[in-house]
């Protein structure tokens, strides 16, 4: 079931590419594919039983390069399927909007699902090597989309998003080979390398292999200081591939810290902890004082990803400093843990939200300029209410997912390092960063180019409101997601312990 | 004897072919001499098909152990026998009609199996006349070629080679001088009581040699002239299948020379040097023909990463056969891909194509991208490998050194790929050069670009049996 969950979206953009499908047929194709793919991930959400430490549900495993221990291994816990579920709901959206494309827009649907098989294949292996081949798709996906369908200096970009990102994951393969030399006998298996970490131990060993690791991941997540190539990237990217991009394919990183760097570098994880720590204190800040100064609409949201995201390494790394390993202590790393993967889900679907939106403004006027527009309230009021929800749900307000997974990180993260309570202070940036565009675009006297601006049609409000309909699920009855997230925190929670 | 001979098939019915196309070309008129190309083309896969039948019959020597077949050495006459078929195809619709065309079939055939030769050697004398047997083919494939710069590139080509060919056989002869023996097995045992500058001098000698014909830095001058100006399917043939044969070949000779750490250290180096040099060297060029040129002479350096950690890991040549199959596909597709569109010489001109010939572009988008090592295609896994044996080989600074020079690697071939991708605003004329007056479009060339670039992504998903094959 999980394979066919990965793949069905790779084979029909296969079946797309074949001569004589008609540019309409393949809209609603890449529509009717991904609610497929949410209608499946629903049913497996539903019939989800949390497997426990170290196992997974819907385990498949079969040979495949015996060689060197690496097998087709899938399966998901607590950490991949909200992240499985998100993605299946993004993709879906982006169909739904990518309705209007008039630019190739078979080509455009077929990518966009072979790029969803990818981050779809990254969440769900269980094998480094698998996951690699996975994490490096995803990166080819995304510069094709930005390369053929972005604007402004969209090669430009799409090259240095290609460059950048590659350079990291290469840095992350030389960590795989790491561990799978350190381990006996050799294994590519995340599962067992995760039961028996292979460099727990080695003292520098383990911190350099990590190392690399970590620097391929923080390139993807990105942090500070290795987010330059984001806002190029989002700015010039479509509207749905910057949605993708952010939504998507930085959880990979972070997903990856999760998943590889703490599980698999227990010792290694805590020695890096306070780095960790730091550069996500550095990140909220930084991300959310860049935005504050941009005057580009898109730029502005991509740099709330970089604040966003450094929220997230502060709940991980604040997992890893074990205190005096009282009962209290476990218990408020596994909530900064479990906030941590609330907030990738979050951030999916609000920051998606907001670069459906920013499409919306591309589509009127091809003008990103905060200045150039004022008084949509009046002029657009769905457009309005749909922008001032996601930002206020982007800014961590109560009812709305953000605060569930932002209060889960801060109440974990500063009972084990007081010090963090420093990052509070993004949180008030990030609402003047808010409040400032929500001011000069929808307050005001109509004037610049909002004097013409039609307000959102069925198939541009419907995504967003689908996402920020979600994200107050969760923010109002967040149980059935922490009810799954939960069981893998405390696994990880321990896993980081030993 | 009898027995020698049934082992070698494979090589011998590349000869015969050799022999008989020879024969056939001389009688059949200039209009008809595609019926040479089907029997050349008819050997190499039944020479193929002998290869397969060496593969089944498990390990063995010919030839009082001058010849080594075992599985690398199966592998090695299955790749280039298949490679030969690509290349018999792309020769066919370059040089049809042309008044050698029958030769080049046969200088084909010889040079590939001079190669087989020099790859299956274990004995310093064979090694010296396999080396002859793959390079005079060679010159000459450079030498007909008709374009203003072909004489330039051949007299480059066969003076590197005549160099390099003597200082090997030089170098065999000091060896043979030390160890009182031509065989490798001997090499071992007696080379390390021989005094060491000697054994020095002559291992060093014969591995210029052998990088010679790997195209490799220091010996790798001739490469990029040549390519850019003979046929494609020349310039296809010399940057695939000598370096297949001479990394194997050099392979062999360090798994034989005693277990000291300067050998792997100064194979390991020659790797990193090549890797580096021709990823820099790559970066600058417009022409797509020295870009590939020079990519060629970057991959050599990560197969002989895998070459330098053979005698410390078993995986180390189960990865070298992997590499050297995933390499050779992938490059035939970027060399099929050019054949298709001899006319567009600079990366500029190859602007906007991909709005013309979009699966000719996704050939060449799986080539480039293939060469870079993204998964799933063969070189990837191949390179994941590679770094994995030179990492277990203790050479953990050569395997960070693959990586950072993937990640250099990906800025030339994306530059090419992203101006096939990008619109065709501008346009520079076509066909300037001098070199390609000859060649018209190949009308084969597409698909054979279109299933090399299958087989380069089908190799990587079966990479798993490939592996056990050698394992």
């Amino acid at each position: 079931m999980l394979s066919l969950l990965v793949f069905l979206p790779v084979v029909a953009a296969a079946l797309l590419l074949l001569p004589g499908v008609s540019d309409r047929w393949a809209r609603w194709c890449f529509v009717g594919v991904t609610a497929l793919e949410t209608v499946l991930v629903v049913v497996m959400w539903v019939g989800y039983d949390s497997p426990g430490t170290g196992a997974l549900a819907y385990e498949q495993q079969r040979s495949w390069i015996p060689g060197i221990g690496a097998s087709y291994h899938v399966g998901l816990d607590g950490l991949s399927l909200p992240l499985v579920a998100m993605t299946c709901v993004i993709f879906a959206a982006c169909a739904v909007f990518a309705l209007a494309e008039r630019q190739r827009p078979r080509l455009q649907a077929a990518l966009f699902l072979a790029l969803q098989t990818t981050c779809l294949g990254v969440f769900a292996s269980a094998d480094l090597v698998l996951f690699f081949v996975f994490f490096d798709l995803s990166i080819v996906g995304m510069y094709l989309s930005i390369n053929g369908w972005g604007h402004g200096e969209r090669r430009r970009s799409a090259l240095m998003f290609f460059l950048y990102t590659f350079l990291g994951s290469l840095a992350l393969l030389l960590g795989f080979v790491g561990l799978y030399v350190a381990s006996d006998p050799h294994t590519f298996d995340m599962v067992a390398l995760a039961a028996d970490p292979p460099l727990q131990g080695s003292g520098a060993t383990g911190v350099l292999v990590l190392g690399a690791v970590l620097l391929g991941l923080a390139v993807k997540t990105p942090t500070v200081p290795f987010h330059t190539w984001l806002p190029p990237a989002h700015t010039d990217a479509p509207a749905i591939g910057s949605v993708v991009l952010a939504g998507v394919m930085l959880k990979l990183g972070t997903y990856g810290f999760v998943r590889i760097a703490m599980t698999m570098f227990p010792d290694a994880w805590r020695d890096w902890a306070p780095v960790l720590i730091v550069v996500g204190i550095v990140s909220v800040l930084w991300g959310a004082l860049v935005a504050l100064a941009q005057t580009d609409l898109k730029r502005m949201i991509a740099y709330t990803s970089v604040n966003h995201m450094g929220y997230i390494l502060i709940g991980l790394g604040a997992a890893g400093l074990l205190g005096d390993g009282s009962a209290a202590t476990d218990e408020a790393r596994r909530t900064a843990i479990s906030g941590a993967v609330t907030q990738m889900v979050s951030h999916g679907l609000l920051t998606g939200a907001l670069f459906l939106i920013a499409g919306v403004v591309w589509a009127r006027h091809q003008d990103y300029g905060l200045d150039r527009y004022g008084g949509l309230a009046t002029r657009a009021p769905r457009f309005a209410t749909l922008f001032v929800l996601a930002a206020l749900g982007s800014l961590g307000l109560p009812g709305l997912s953000g605060f569930v997974a932002e209060l889960q990180i801060f109440a974990g993260s500063i009972a084990t390092a007081p010090a963090v309570a420093v990052a509070l202070l993004g949180i008030l940036l990030m609402t003047a960063v808010m409040l400032r565009a929500v001011q000069s675009l929808l307050t005001g006297p109509v004037e610049g180019l909002s004097s013409d601006f039609t307000d959102v049609r069925t198939r541009e409000w419907v995504p967003v409101a689908g996402l920020l309909a979600l994200s107050v699920l969760i923010g109002l009855a967040p149980s059935f997601l922490l009810d799954v997230i939960e069981p893998a925190a405390q696994s990880v929670a321990a896993l980081v312990g030993r | 004897m009898g027995a020698d001979v049934l082992a070698v098939l494979p090589e011998l019915t590349l000869l015969v072919g050799a022999v008989v196309c020879l024969l056939l070309g001389s009688w059949t008129p200039r209009g008809r001499q595609h019926r040479v190309g089907a029997v050349a083309a008819l050997a190499s896969l039944i020479g193929a098909g002998f290869a397969v039948v060496g593969l089944m019959d498990g390990p063995t020597s010919a030839f009082s152990g001058t010849i080594a077949i075992d599985e690398a050495t199966g592998v090695l006459r299955l790749v280039i026998t298949l490679a030969l078929v690509i290349l018999l195809v792309l020769a066919r619709g370059e040089i049809a009609n042309h008044p050698r065309e029958s030769e080049v079939y046969v200088l084909l055939l010889l040079g590939a199996d001079g190669v087989l030769l020099l790859g299956a050697a274990t004995d310093l004398a064979v090694l010296v006349v396999a080396f002859l047997l793959a390079s005079i083919p060679l010159y000459g494939l450079v030498g007909l070629s008709a374009g203003k710069a072909a004489p330039e590139a051949a007299l480059k080509t066969y003076l590197v080679g005549a160099l390099s060919g003597i200082l090997l056989m030089l170098g065999a002869s000091v060896l043979f001088g030390l160890i009182g023996s031509t065989a490798y097995s001997d090499l071992d045992d007696e080379l390390s009581a021989a005094p060491s500058a000697a054994a020095v001098a002559g291992v060093v000698l014969l591995l210029t040699g052998l990088l010679f014909k790997a195209g490799a830095v220091p010996a790798h001058f001739w490469v990029p002239d040549a390519v850019q100006g003979s046929w494609i399917t020349s310039a296809a043939f010399l940057t695939t299948v000598p370096k297949l044969g001479a990394v194997l070949a050099l392979a062999r000779l360090l798994d034989h020379l005693p277990s000291e750490n300067h050998w792997v250290l100064l194979v390991a180096g020659l790797a990193a040097v090549s890797m580096t040099v021709g990823n820099l060297a790559a970066l600058t060029q417009e022409d797509v023909r020295r870009l590939l040129a020079w990519s060629t002479i970057s991959q050599v350096g990560y197969l002989l990463a895998v070459a330098a950690s053979v005698t410390r890991t078993d995986q180390a040549l189960p990865t070298l056969m992997l590499f050297v199959a995933g390499y050779a596909v992938t490059n035939l597709a970027c060399f099929a891909v050019l054949a298709a569109e001899p006319d567009r010489l600079s990366i500029n001109q190859w602007r906007g194509l991909a709005r013309r010939r979009p699966v000719l572009v996704a050939s060449l988008g799986v080539g480039l991208l293939g060469l870079v090592g993204t998964p799933p295609t063969a070189v990837f896994v191949a390179k994941l490998l590679t770094i994995t044996v030179t990492w277990e080989a203790d050479l953990q600074w050569l395997a960070v050194l693959v990586a950072l020079n993937t990640v250099l690697s990906l800025a030339y071939y994306l530059r090419w790929l992203a101006a096939c991708l990008s619109s065709p605003d501008y346009a520079e004329p076509r066909g300037n050069d001098d070199s390609s007056a000859l060649t018209a479009p190949c009308l084969a060339a597409a698909p054979v670009a279109a299933v090399c670039a299958v087989a380069a992504v089908a190799l990587g998903v079966v990479a798993g049996p490939v592996l056990a094959l050698v394992g």
